[in-house]
């Protein structure tokens, strides 16, 4: 049985971490990503960020007052089993969001949209989201993961067709890369997530997920969607569009492809920018009060990606 | 790197900002206040009184607001500071500039040329953005203190009136001069022909959507 103290405790020190320190895999990208750049004032940009990633940590506050729309992915065992069961859980992931978003400080973002009602803790209907996923191991873990996602730009939906192929999946990634990137909206260099197939809920949740869930480096288990992601790297730094739209090189620090299965005729895609504060925090808490802090959601395993009726771990694995 | 970094006070004066090129680094002194949509309703639509004596303690107007909460003893508690996309709220900012006096505007992605030349120019004002966006730590670096937060009850924290005390509060980058030349237009004038090779080869989906264009010097906004 995991603790729920233990879980809501390590849950307030997952909203700080996102608020307050970039991921490692996120810092490295950017550092590469101003090596390279030669644009004045795309190079600016860059190593302002560096340094405001250096004072955020040093001086404990949010490396960016926009503190986005604090969400949890949890991942569960199959053995897991939490102290006051899900209810409880889901209580916890609420009181830590609405106690560090008083305690960092961060901004409550969160307001009714019609109503314009702000609890002033980022709490509501709805708010934050809680999303779950769960692994066929044994013992008795829960997987914390909060995404602090910023930005009301960068992120779009189109319903293309299997005759669109190839080129009308690059033609609408550049169009949101075009789109949003011009001044900067999307606050890039990002981590550019995409989703293709699903329904339309399920390619959103994919390309969201590409993006807030998978590090910098990483690749998808198909070699053929590992390639396009290399490709869709270089395309998407090939526009000459740097850092807040100035010229530069540096548009896309990683693209991250996800597919599912979509309806025969359809080929659904999103496409989701992670900004300059791609804000991501995860830790592992145990039954016997261990906690394991780390910043890869590891979320994307076999199990998630299967595509057989049942669960074949080793022929998941031999594919891989 | 070729960038010129200056100082400048939130209650400029003319020569000051006549001075400023587009592309300039600058460093805030001086007084500045938020306004984002729930301010210019409530002072423009709902004719509420403006809370605090404009310009005489600041010309500055950020379209932000910060990662902060009130403590229980009523003592404010800052964090960082990030600005807000500014294009929504053209419409409001000559009506502002008339009863306020603001001479420099400070938020994310600027204005268009035509904002510039309508609405800046003659009032002698111009546009600052922050960088990145995401600098907010090193901006809330450059709050000296808060000063006061107005309208907090009517419009949350999120959308209050903060007034902050700045010192070297920065960096923002000139995104407009005194003429009306906007920097994000002259940028993305230089990438038309890179865009356009990036796309080479593609083709427009076989699903049109409405309000679709082809011509990608198109912008989005305005
Ligand atoms: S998009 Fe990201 S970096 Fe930009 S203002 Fe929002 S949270 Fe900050």
């Amino acid at each position: 049985m995991i603790g729920i103290e233990l879980i809501q405790a390590t849950a307030e020190r997952l909203m700080d971490k996102a608020a307050v320190e970039i991921p490692d895999d996120y810092l490295g990208g950017l550092q590469a990503a101003a090596e390279t750049e030669d644009g004045d004032l795309a190079s600016f940009v860059l190593q302002a960020m560096l340094e405001n990633y250096r004072v955020a940590k040093e001086d404990n506050r949010a490396m960016c007052g926009d503190t986005g729309t604090p969400r949890w992915y949890v991942k569960l065992s199959n053995d897991a089993q939490i102290e006051g069961g899900m209810i409880a859980l889901e209580a916890a992931l609420r009181r830590a969001t609405a106690a560090r978003t008083t305690g960092l400080p961060m901004r409550p973002n969160r307001v009714h949209p019609l109503w314009r009602t702000d609890h002033d803790n980022n709490v509501g209907i709805g708010a934050p989201e809680i999303e779950y996923g769960f692994e066929p191991e044994t013992g008795d873990w829960v997987d914390l993961i909060t995404v602090h996602k910023g930005g009301l730009f960068g992120t779009d939906y189109r319903m293309l067709f299997p005759s669109d192929g190839i080129e009308g999946i690059k033609r609408f990634y550049l169009d949101s890369l075009v789109a949003f990137g011009r001044r900067g909206l999307a606050c890039q260099p990002a981590i550019i997530g995409i989703g293709l197939g699903g329904c339309k809920d399920t390619c959103m949740v994919l390309g969201k997920r590409a993006a807030c869930l998978r590090t910098v480096g990483s690749r998808n288990s198909d070699p053929r969607i590992a390639e396009l992601e290399d490709e869709f790297k270089e395309l998407g730094n090939s526009i000459g569009m740097g850092a807040m739209g100035f010229v530069g090189k540096n548009m896309v620090i990683d693209c991250n492809i996800e597919v599912g299965y979509c309806h025969t005729g359809g080929m659904q895609m999103s496409v989701h920018a992670f900004c300059l504060s791609s804000r991501r925090a995860v830790a592992r808490v145990f039954a016997d009060g261990r906690v394991e802090y780390r910043t890869d959601p590891d979320w994307f395993t076999p199990y998630q990606r299967r595509e057989t009726v049942e669960w074949q771990p080793g022929v998941a694995e031999a594919a891989e | 790197m070729k960038v010129r970094e200056v100082r400048l006070s939130t209650t400029p004066t003319p020569e000051a900002l006549a001075d400023l090129r587009l592309g300039d680094i600058v460093y805030l002194d001086g007084v500045i206040y938020t306004a984002r949509e729930g301010v210019y309703m409530r002072a423009l639509q709902d004719q509420a009184n403006i809370p605090i004596e404009l310009p005489a303690l600041s010309a500055t107007n950020f379209h932000c607001s910060p990662a902060a909460s009130i403590r229980e003893d009523g003592s404010f508690h800052l964090g960082a500071v990030t600005a807000t996309a500014s294009f929504r709220f053209a419409k409001w900012l000559n009506e502002w500039m008339e009863k306020t006096g603001a001479k420099i505007i400070i938020g994310k992605g600027g204005m268009s040329r035509k904002h510039y030349q309508e609405i800046f120019v003659p009032h002698g004002a111009i546009y600052l953005s922050t960088v990145g966006y995401g600098t907010g730590a090193l901006l809330g670096r450059g709050v000296k203190r808060v000063l006061d937060i107005h309208w907090q009850k009517e419009l949350g924290l999120a959308q209050a009136m903060w007034v902050i005390e700045a010192e070297r509060m920065g960096p923002f980058i000139v995104a407009s001069d005194m003429a009306g030349n906007c920097l994000f237009e002259r940028e993305n004038a230089k990438m038309a022909e890179s865009i356009a090779r990036a796309y080479e080869g593609t083709k427009p989906a076989v699903l049109k959507r409405f309000g679709e264009t082809d011509d990608r010097n198109d912008e989005l906004i305005g």
